[in-house]
């Protein structure tokens, strides 16, 4: 098994399925002879040629409207917008074309697309290139809404995603791009299925739900805590939409306590959901009250160091949360 | 004042960079924004310019070497200025976590005292405590002022049924009721719920059905269950029985079958004080009272073992009389909670639903459970002396009983139960 960064995972399950389909194709800003901002596509364009790997104009609403027509004409696009941040333009195509067309046409039709975002903060990105926008799409059925935490999940779900016959809104924690790595077998075709979350650390005392970046400050906040003899148990939820609520409640039916951890703001983010699953399914069961650790309600993750640092939950964060709730 | 050159984060999502020339040596002049090295990430190649102006006083990063965002690259200064030693990661985005452990929370919360008599109860505090019968004032809270957590009282229920009440283990069977009853209309519990009728529907667990199921379970674990039979036969009880009745009567007691079945118990336990037992590791602890449980139907809601105390100090006509007092007031939830504690014997009638013999499970930590099977007028042998001194064999037509006694094999073997069941059978067929 070769260690690698999350976005040679990327970049090998896109290289995989290229190879793989020839009706897989990937279209996005930059994504041609540039290899994409961040490198995901690099060495595509030249390995499959013009007609496999586009380059788009600046125009996220063209991107995913041919997308959608492509797809629907028996293609498997992969669509990349640059920044999750770039994604709002093409809300109309998401919402109301892709994720209602099987619903609609009564399952005549489907979209069979995939769309790369590269979504979060604390890389000093600012305003407009450090949003989670993950709860805007997890309200919509019809989408699949995917978020790897480690190469190996980044590789596997992706190859997953381009071969599931719906849309699936693919988010990228871009500040692990090349932070998080991991080992990931060589060879074999590695598929991680869309649906299932994943317990990374089994714990008794509370459950702690997080996906991406902070999936990855999660577990680190767990071994700093582990040392105080709190054990977390960690679900990476991996599929934030279809939700896996089994995986959620059978781990808070043994330990009694949940945080959820993401760094979208609070109000009407993905925590809410889980915190109503567990209030509706498990009220029973709980000790405590579910936490929540989130972006505070602003517009945006701040451009200012010390203010994005006040903007992001980090490890001491919510190794501070996961105290609090195991004392209650 | 000497200034630090650190590795810059070279892209939004770049962690490292690799030195691939110095443009400045040490010992060399730089001024402030000239370039000073070159260095490339998989994103960009780019020159990096001085902090400040100065000479650069040592380089820590060789050329072709690659280190994380954050890492001291250089330092520049005046001349014969102190440089720090290691080119470790400077302070910065990549901070790694504090080694030390923050110090542990609140050694001992419940020491604040609890807020209010209970403090909040959590939802799974309160399911627990309903199931597992736990009374929350017992319960020491070490939660955030003092409340009761999930862990204390699963802490509080592990170390109460190391040496579970009799109380919390219904036992098994059918109601022992009069037996009017018994030989009245069906008894109706031989209907089945209509909830379970459904096919492929899951009939939802009851805190009595749940706490059933467990001590079952637990009893089964407990002790090696060994099951004796032997049959008695009623003729001399029930003329006993049909010349007290209305005697009984005038005092307000209904004489039922019970009593004596009890009665012929209280006997078998005198003469057999091992039966009237419990085991534990440090030896077998023989019970001084002999106080004697009665399994009483509850229809749907399960069944409550209500205990006669100090049976063995009360007549024919006191038995009945407790017996037809805790019954009917099982039946209507009115007992009072030590009225099904201290238990050391149990009886369970499960004749009612017309089982001839069955072998309960036994109500821990007794030692045995008498089961009582349907009384049946059946045609038996009877030997009776002949004028000439032998035997002579007749037919005849008795009202049989099947008693069965389940017992704890770490107690008793196999010769002291059936002495023990040899006793209430010949209390019963001696009756006078």
């Amino acid at each position: 098994m070769a260690e690698i960064t999350l976005i040679e995972g990327l970049r090998q399950a896109m290289d995989e399925e290229l190879g793989r389909d020839e009706r897989v194709f990937i279209v996005g800003e930059d994504v041609g002879p540039r290899g994409g901002v961040f490198r995901a596509t690099l060495g595509l364009f030249d390995k499959y040629g013009p007609q496999r790997v586009i380059d788009s104009p600046l125009a996220e609403l063209s991107i995913v409207g041919v997308g959608i027509g492509a797809a629907l004409y028996g293609l498997r696009p992969i669509c990349e917008i640059q920044f999750a941040d770039f994604i709002h333009p093409a809300f109309n195509q998401i919402v109301s074309e892709a994720a209602k067309m099987c619903y609609r046409s009564n399952g005549d039709w489907t979209v069979p697309l995939v769309i790369r975002a590269p979504y979060g903060g604390g890389i000093g990105g600012g305003l407009y290139h450090s949003q989670s926008l993950e709860a805007f799409f997890t309200h919509v059925p019809g989408l699949k809404v995917v978020i790897p935490s480690n190469p190996h999940d980044a590789k596997g779900l992706l190859k997953a995603a381009v071969r599931d016959p719906n849309p699936v809104i693919f988010l990228e924690p871009k500040k692990g791009y090349r932070l998080i790595r991991g080992e990931v077998p060589e060879g074999g075709d590695l598929l991680v299925p869309i649906g299932p979350a994943r317990i990374s650390r089994p714990g008794a005392d509370l459950s702690v739900f997080a996906y991406g970046m902070m999936h990855h400050y999660v577990l680190q906040a767990a071994e700093i805590v582990a040392a105080e003899g709190i054990q977390a148990e960690v679900i990476d939820l991996r599929t934030l939409l279809p939700i896996d609520r089994a995986a959620i409640l059978s781990s808070v039916r043994k330990t009694g306590k949940a945080l959820i951890v993401h760094e979208d703001n609070r109000t009407g983010g993905y925590g809410a959901e889980i915190a109503a699953i567990l209030s509706d399914d498990a009220f029973t069961d709980l000790d405590a009250p579910v936490r929540r650790l989130a972006g505070p309600d602003v517009p945006a993750v701040p451009f200012s160091h010390p203010m994005q640092d006040w903007f992001m939950p980090n490890t001491e964060k919510i190794a501070a949360a996961i105290r609090e709730l195991a004392a209650f | 004042m000497s200034t630090n050159v650190i590795m810059p984060q070279l892209g939004e999502s770049v962690v490292e960079g690799t030195v691939t020339r110095w443009l400045k040596r040490a010992g060399e002049a730089v001024t402030e924004f000239e370039a000073l090295l070159e260095v490339n990430t998989d994103k960009v190649d780019t020159e990096i310019p001085a902090p400040a102006s100065g000479t650069v006083l040592r380089v820590y990063v060789a050329e072709g070497q690659t280190v994380r965002a954050g890492t001291l690259l250089a330092v520049i200064g005046q001349p014969g200025e102190a440089t720090p030693e290691a080119a470790t990661e400077a302070t910065g985005a990549h901070r790694a976590a504090p080694a030390a452990p923050a110090p542990p929370a609140e050694a001992n919360p419940a020491e604040a005292g609890r807020r209010g008599e209970l403090g909040f109860i959590s939802p799974v505090v309160a399911r627990l405590a309903s199931e597992r019968g736990v009374d929350l004032g017992q319960v020491r809270g070490t939660g955030q002022g003092g409340r009761i957590t999930k862990k204390d009282v699963l802490a509080f229920v592990g170390g109460r049924d190391a040496a579970p009440a009799p109380w919390e283990t219904p036992a098994l069977g059918e109601l022992f009721r009069p037996s009017e009853e018994l030989r009245g209309a069906q008894p109706s519990v031989a209907a089945p719920s209509t909830a379970a009728a459904a096919a492929g529907s899951t009939v939802p667990l009851t805190a009595v059905r749940r706490s059933i199921a467990e001590h079952m379970v637990r009893s089964r674990h407990t002790s090696p269950h060994v099951s004796t039979i032997m049959e008695a036969d009623l003729s001399r009880v029930l003329s006993h029985r049909l010349a007290h009745r209305e005697s009984f009567g005038r005092d307000g007691v209904n004489l039922t079958l019970t009593a004596y079945f009890v009665s012929a118990s209280v006997a078998a336990l005198k003469a057999v004080p091992m039966a009237n037992a419990s085991w534990s590791e440090q030896g077998i602890v023989l019970h001084r009272g002999v106080n004697i449980g009665v399994a009483v139907s509850l229809g749907d809601e399960g069944l409550i073992v209500p205990v006669i105390q100090e049976a063995d100090q009360l007549s024919l006509l006191a038995l009945a009389r407790m017996v037809n007092d805790l019954s009917g007031r099982a039946r209507a939830h009115k007992l009072a909670p030590d009225e099904v504690q201290g238990g050391t014997f149990t009886i369970t009638n499960h004749g009612v639903s017309g089982s001839l013999f069955a072998t309960p499970i036994i109500n821990q930590p007794q030692c045995a459970i008498l089961g009582v099977g349907a009384l049946q007028k059946r045609v038996v042998v009877i030997e009776t002396p002949d004028p000439s001194g032998g035997v002579q064999d007749s037919v005849a037509i008795r009202p049989m009983v099947y008693l069965s006694l389940t017992f704890d094999h770490r107690i008793l073997d196999g010769a002291m139960a059936d002495a023990f069941l040899g006793t209430v059978v010949e209390t019963l067929e001696r009756w006078t």
